[in-house]
């Protein structure tokens, strides 16, 4: 028996003795996931013990090393535990922007120190973070962010508003971008992190389409941040952000394959009937649907290459630009299916029936897909210049 | 497995690819269209593929072949579809050779062999209409004497009239029987028609020709799995050809769009065209991805290999129409011209874009492969 065949018996005996019945059922609404963090209220035992046995073992970040809070797993044994994860469908243990997105940049760019200090709290699920990147004068044009810190020697006193930060009324700290020289676009940003508690920061949920608030307007009144909390160097944060949101990138890109992936047409097949000949009985849905399952089985075996070279460094920097592109605009297409298959039954807002809506607000949440994390013409842009090589792009 | 391609794999292509463009590049097509070639490829290039081992890259290593995978099958054919080389790889040492190695006895020993040594090319008569219908075979097998005798009319059956034996589809009493048909039976005719991108396709006509019953493939009455053996593996290298098929368009374009300029700029500095060349590249790697996938599958002999080769064959063969039209279209009217080698690029798609099954048979396949 080959090691990976030995690593993949020994993490199914872990699976099967520590992942409760409960953590393998789908998940069913926003209560469901594990998000973690000081203010954060579990929903059941199963759910803390399935967390609390993922981070004994270091596999809410298998492929972290130990010292900050991983498994240590490479490439192939990383992959191995997500296929064994999904084989028994359990859930994801925790859910993160800390694992997602800090984390990745913190391993590029922090220090020993704070390598040790901020990636363990998050690896355990004890401290969630919030990205403050957007600004309300500042969307795709992120690196015109106005958001200010002065230096006062030992502080810097932060000033500004930050736009669309995700769950920011229920993150502990956040990672911010913060100009801190105004003659230099470019190498005047710096990127800091602090405390949501820190004296000055108040946060406001936005009402979205979806007649949700994931988003807030986040705003910052000289709030005193630490000289020690910044990464990367000063004024050269926006190394960092770039970085990031390739990861940023490639976490939406996710999105695309849509849970676990089955076949959309299959699914409504059921509720539509079929006719005789054992098919979908709406020619025309059927033959969208067949195309877009096409598209999306092309598509996981697009994921499953990327992150393969991905991890071993043999994708094109720029390729998370082109796997948010695709997987954003796929998912966009999904729900305007699943919205077409539920016909008026899918338009329901609040009925107990329509489990409040789901389908109609999941269906207003994708349409952000492809303007978070950068708009699909800025994905465009991006594979035009650095893939392509296309002048003046 | 991870999905890109090994050292072995990576040094297969570092050999090929140069091959290929340089003995067999566009201009080699040119040739032999403006020559009115009766063959529909060259002898002489066929030989030197030989040399390097390639139509029998998936002969087993029993039978004097390589004994390699569809991954490795697929390079060739990339290449293949990068230079637009007409040649009987695709059908003789993918197709036929998936066929016989699944089928094993007589005609494996028989023809196998001889495809490696590059003294065979076999030919695939499935196709019965204009659209590719292989649940719908009406050839028929009837017993006759010590063997059979064949009825029926095929279509697209590439190198049909110069192949030194055919591999045919026909219905006998209980089901699918394939049959290895040689070249100087009686009562077969093949008439072939030269197509769009100057390849030579038989009409082959099937008039009572009297076969031994070792001339069957496998089993009687169970040669549908054969068949899916065959349709998968074409299908495939279909796919991989058309990929490179795509991407050479796709490059052609590209540079193009860095040379050509209008109003005082490069082309390829507006963002009209910038998004559409981004979007096409986006198209072109999910393509190579599936198909890389359908090849891992069929390689590994895993039950999903079915649905993925339907999916690599829809989305390759989508990716590659959308590569030869940009490139039409953003080459603006020298894209027109046959001087340039984009619309060759585009016959070429079309073409491969039809064989085995075009876009819409492989989206309906997958349809029905998840119950709907």
């Amino acid at each position: 028996m080959s090691d990976l065949d030995a690593f993949r018996t020994e993490v199914r005996e872990w699976l099967e003795t520590n992942c409760p019945p409960e953590m393998r059922e789908p998940v069913r609404d926003e209560d469901d996931v594990c998000w973690g963090g000081r203010k954060f209220k579990f929903k059941n035992a199963a759910q803390k013990a399935w967390l609390d046995a993922c981070v004994a073992k270091g596999y809410t970040v298998p492929d972290w090393p130990r010292p900050y809070g991983g498994a240590g797993l490479t490439p192939e044994q990383t992959k191995i535990l997500k296929q064994e994860m999904k084989r028994i469908k359990a859930r994801s243990p925790l859910d993160s922007f800390g694992i997602w997105m800090l984390g990745p940049a913190l391993l590029k760019f922090g220090t020993e120190e704070q390598k040790v200090h901020y990636l363990n709290p998050i690896a355990r699920g004890e401290i969630r973070w919030c990205q403050g990147y957007s600004e309300p004068g500042s969307g795709s044009d992120l690196v015109s962010l106005q958001t200010f810190g002065e230096d006062k020697g030992d502080h810097w006193v932060v000033n500004g508003s930050k736009i669309w930060t995700s769950y920011a009324d229920k993150a502990d700290w956040i990672f911010c971008l913060v100009r801190t020289d105004k003659t230099n676009k470019y190498q005047g940003i710096t990127f800091m992190l602090f405390d949501m508690e820190s004296k000055g920061v108040t946060t406001k949920p936005i009402l979205l389409i979806s007649g949700n608030s994931p988003f807030c307007e986040t705003f910052f009144d000289d709030v005193e941040v630490p000289k020690s909390q910044f990464i990367g160097e000063i004024n050269r944060g926006w190394d960092v952000a770039k970085y990031l949101l390739g990861h940023e990138r490639e976490m939406i890109s996710g999105g695309g394959a849509g849970g676990d992936m089955v076949s959309i047409g299959g699914a409504f097949a059921k509720a539509f009937g079929k006719n005789a000949a054992g098919e979908l009985d709406d020619p025309i849905l059927r033959a969208e649907m067949a195309a877009f399952d096409t598209d999306v089985f092309a598509y996981r075996a697009m994921g499953e290459r990327f992150m393969d070279m991905w991890k071993t460094g043999r994708a094109h920097p720029a390729s998370s630009n082109m796997m948010k592109y695709v997987g954003t605009e796929l998912n966009k297409r999904r729900h305007e299916l699943v919205m077409a298959g539920g016909g008026s039954d899918a338009l329901e807002w609040d009925s107990e029936e329509s489990k409040g809506g789901a389908r109609a607000r999941s269906w207003l949440r994708t349409k952000a897909n492809s303007i978070e994390g950068g708009t699909s013409e800025v994905m465009l842009n991006v594979i035009a210049k650095r893939i392509l090589d296309l002048p003046g792009a | 497995m991870p999905l890109y391609h090994n050292d072995d794999q990576a040094m297969l292509k570092d050999s090929v690819a140069p091959f290929v463009a340089e003995q067999a590049p566009v201009s080699h097509l040119r040739k032999l269209r403006d020559s009115a070639d009766a063959t529909g490829f060259s002898r002489d290039l066929w030989a030197q593929f030989t040399e390097m081992g390639l139509p029998g890259m998936l002969v087993p290593e029993a039978h004097g072949g390589l004994g390699m995978g569809h991954m490795e099958a697929g390079i060739v054919l990339e290449e293949i579809g990068r230079n637009l080389t007409p040649s009987p790889f695709l059908a003789t040492s993918v197709g036929a050779v998936a066929a016989l190695a699944k089928a094993g006895g007589t005609q494996a020993g028989r023809w196998l062999p001889a495809i490696a040594s590059g003294e065979a090319i076999v030919a695939l008569a499935i196709d019965e209409s204009a659209k590719h219908r292989p649940d719908r075979i009406a050839t028929t097998a009837t017993r006759a004497g010590n063997g059979f005798r064949l009825d029926g009319k095929k279509s697209f059956v590439l190198h049909g009239h110069v192949a030194d034996m055919s591999i045919v589809a026909a219905k006998t009493d209980g089901g699918i029987t394939l049959f290895a048909v040689p070249k100087d039976a009686k009562g077969v005719t093949a008439d072939p028609r030269r197509l769009v991108d100057s390849s030579l396709a038989s009409h082959v006509t099937l008039d009572g020709v009297e076969v031994d019953a070792d001339a069957v493939i496998g089993e009687v009455d169970a040669g549908s799995e054969i068949l899916d053996a065959l349709l998968a593996a074409t299908r495939t290298g279909a796919a991989a050809e058309m990929v490179g098929v795509g991407q050479g368009a796709m490059d052609m374009t590209v540079n193009y769009l860095k040379e050509r300029k209008q109003f005082g700029k490069l082309i390829g500095e507006f963002q009209g065209l910038q998004h559409r060349a981004a979007h096409l590249y986006g198209e072109m790697e999910v393509a190579r991805a599936t198909v890389m996938k359908a090849q891992q599958l069929l390689d590994e002999g895993n039950e999903g290999a079915k649905l993925m080769v339907s999916v690599a064959k829809a989305k390759a063969g989508r990716a590659a129409n959308l590569a030869v039209r940009e490139g039409v279209q953003m080459h603006g009217g020298i894209g027109m011209t046959d001087e340039y080698d984009i619309g060759l690029y585009m016959k070429r798609d079309r073409a491969l874009a039809e064989y085995m099954g075009d876009v819409h048979y492989h989206i309906d396949q997958v349809a029905r492969m998840n119950g709907y």
